[in-house]
């Protein structure tokens, strides 16, 4: 069985967890950029977590199911219904055979996941069902989804199928998942960070403002990473001279988001330098980089990098984005502020730990309505 | 060697700060810091990552925990784990006999937009470009920028030309290129701003085959000069 796509809006992938193991070939670990949500959203339809769901990002979507199903979203504040009926984030709910669900907005956020239940059945490549827009592979035929798509999916579970009997006279299940969970979009958010590599090497007035000033999200950002414009970050060796690339940037932000109907959205990557040859004192040899990795170029603009980011970057990592907080980065969009603070990486670990326990009593919780 | 946290999932091992000072030397030692920390399996650890003087660890802190990491004690563990893997008695590793893999390229001036550009830096001919390029041996450094992207050692120094300022917006896959002192391959297409000097009919990277790269760290590797028919039924 099937869903249809009719309306594909701005940029929907079909994303799981993400790829492991192949980082050494060049190959992004990918997945849906908010990988919690992702899995919230498939425990909500009685999927396994690593079920692959669609990531859809700003518009409208439209999709419309072949038969009886349990879907459910999480993400930024979208408003999601099927036959008129408004369904709240976190929520299960049942569908059934020539519903249609619509996703409009968000008013805040990005992104936003949406789990069915027997998840999207696309062939597994490198041991994911997840999009890689850049290799083209992976998804459904390595590309993000177009309007009148079919999408495959699998069998619901014997946990759904019991859910789909209960659900029958509510259509929406009383349960939720907790709401910071559900909807993770906050406005001017403070994104937790621990020390980057070369985070001794900016000066002690760039660490203070890195660490106490807001930074705006340019429009120049997609799943690889977002782009900031914020204070300067200079290097203590620092002889570049990054005012005319900081005038540039900042004519191009005012420029695209004056733009409200732009086709493309994209960071343009450039190769990383790899081995630098004379050696400038801004050149790094590359070296891994991951999801949540803050990168200085010579302009002295940071990027923060996401799920589809390279595998190596030479740019000085000022810090690197904790790992429960890339819930929030996965939110961020043009216009935006935020701020960053500095943690260790056993808090880092304390709270990771922390939101594991808080799922796994969820999962337990769930395990409640199988009867 | 010295240890240091790629945020709160990795860690990167860095075994030498410089790498063209001794580019075959510290990419045997990268390879075998990888290999020694494949086969140590250390617990939790979910993929190893080479390039040019380090080797990155991703690991899972949750797995290091139910382990029997204390949660405030994670990374220290794992350090300690990396140095014993890494310590002791000099295992002899069995050198996998390096095979000289070959990728044909034609060097047509249709394929190589910047054969001119090169050649004018180099104040030499396009054809004694091409015959320095293929004349000589490489060695694959790193893979990274798009799945199965060789960067390159090994380029004549005679050949090694700035990358572009501007990058163009699309570079066909199967590019051959320069920039600098390396040379690579574009396995995508993709922008990108190196100088193009020719193409090749090979797919450096097929996600359906295991592994998905032709060419992999440490491989060696030479360029053989293709006429654009072989190109053609090659390609098909």
């Amino acid at each position: 069985m099937n869903v249809t796509v009719i309306r594909a809006g701005f940029l929907a992938t079909v994303q799981d967890l993400g790829r492991t193991g192949y980082r050494q070939f060049g190959v992004s670990s990918g997945g849906a950029l908010d990988l919690h949500a992702m899995r919230i959203a498939n425990l909500l339809v009685g999927n396994d977590e690593t079920a692959a769901g669609l990531e859809i990002t700003q518009r409208d979507v439209r999709l419309r199911f072949e038969d009886e199903r349990i879907i459910s979203w999480c993400g930024g504040v979208y408003k999601a219904s099927v036959a008129l009926r408004s369904i709240p984030a976190g929520h299960s709910t049942l569908v059934s055979a020539g519903d249609e669900l619509s996703i409009s907005g968000p008013q805040q956020g990005c992104r936003g996941w949406l789990a069915v239940s027997g998840g999207i059945a696309v062939p597994p490549v490198l041991g994911s069902r997840s999009t890689d827009l850049r290799g083209n592979f992976g998804g459904l035929g390595g590309r993000a989804l177009r309007d009148g798509d079919i999408v495959p999916l699998g069998e619901n579970s014997e946990r759904t199928n019991v859910w789909i009997d209960n659900l029958r006279a509510e259509r929406i299940a009383q349960w939720s998942a907790p709401q910071p969970w559900s909807q993770t979009a906050t406005a001017n958010p403070v994104l937790r960070v621990v020390r980057g590599a070369e985070w001794n090497s900016f000066n002690e007035v760039t660490l203070q403002r890195f660490t106490s000033e807001a930074f705006a999200i340019s429009p120049d950002s997609d799943r690889m990473g977002v782009r900031l414009a914020g204070p300067e970050l200079r290097r203590t060796d620092d002889v570049a001279e990054p005012g005319e690339a900081r005038q540039l940037f900042q004519e191009r932000l005012r420029a695209r988001s004056s733009e409200p109907n732009r086709k493309s959205w994209t960071t343009q990557p450039i190769e990383p330098i790899g081995c630098p040859s004379g050696r400038k004192r801004l050149d790094l040899v590359s070296e891994a980089v991951a999801p949540g990795t803050i990168q200085v170029p010579p302009s002295g603009m940071p990027i923060l990098l996401l799920g589809d980011c390279q595998t190596i970057g030479g740019y000085p990592k000022i810090a690197q984005v904790i790992t429960v907080d890339l819930s929030v980065a996965a939110q961020l969009r043009a216009g935006d502020h935020l701020r960053f603070s500095e943690v260790s990486i056993a808090e880092a670990h304390g709270l990771l730990l922390r939101r594991e326990r808080e799922l796994e009593r969820f999962r337990i919780g769930l395990s409640l309505h199988d009867s | 060697m010295q240890i240091t946290a790629l945020g709160d999932s990795a860690v990167i091992v860095r075994l030498r700060d410089r790498f063209e000072d001794a580019p075959d030397e510290t990419l045997n030692e990268i390879l075998r810091t990888f290999r020694r920390l494949q086969e140590a399996a250390i617990p939790g650890v979910i993929e190893l990552a080479p390039a040019y003087t380090t080797v990155a660890v991703f690991f899972n802190p949750l797995r290091m925990i139910n382990d029997g990491a204390k949660p405030d004690g994670v990374i220290e563990l794992l350090v300690q784990r990396i140095d014993e893997a890494l310590a002791g008695g000099r295992r002899r590793h069995k050198r996998t006999a390096t095979h000289m893999a070959e990728i044909p390229v034609c060097y047509d001036l249709e394929f190589a937009m910047d054969l001119k550009r090169v050649a004018n830096h180099a104040q030499i001919s396009p054809s004694e470009v091409i015959d320095l390029h293929r004349g000589a041996e490489y060695r694959v450094n790193c893979i990274g920028f798009t799945p199965g992207f060789p960067y390159l050692s090994g380029l004549p120094d005679k050949l090694a030309t700035p990358r572009h300022t501007v990058p163009r917006k699309e570079i066909p896959a199967g590019s051959v290129a320069i920039a600098g002192a390396q040379a690579g391959i574009y396995p995508q297409k993709s922008p990108g701003g190196w100088n193009v000097i020719g193409r090749t009919p090979f797919r450096l990277f097929d996600p359906q085959r295991d592994p998905p790269v032709l060419l992999q760290t440490g491989d060696q590797m030479r360029f053989r000069k293709i006429t654009r028919e072989e190109f053609e039924s090659l390609n098909g």
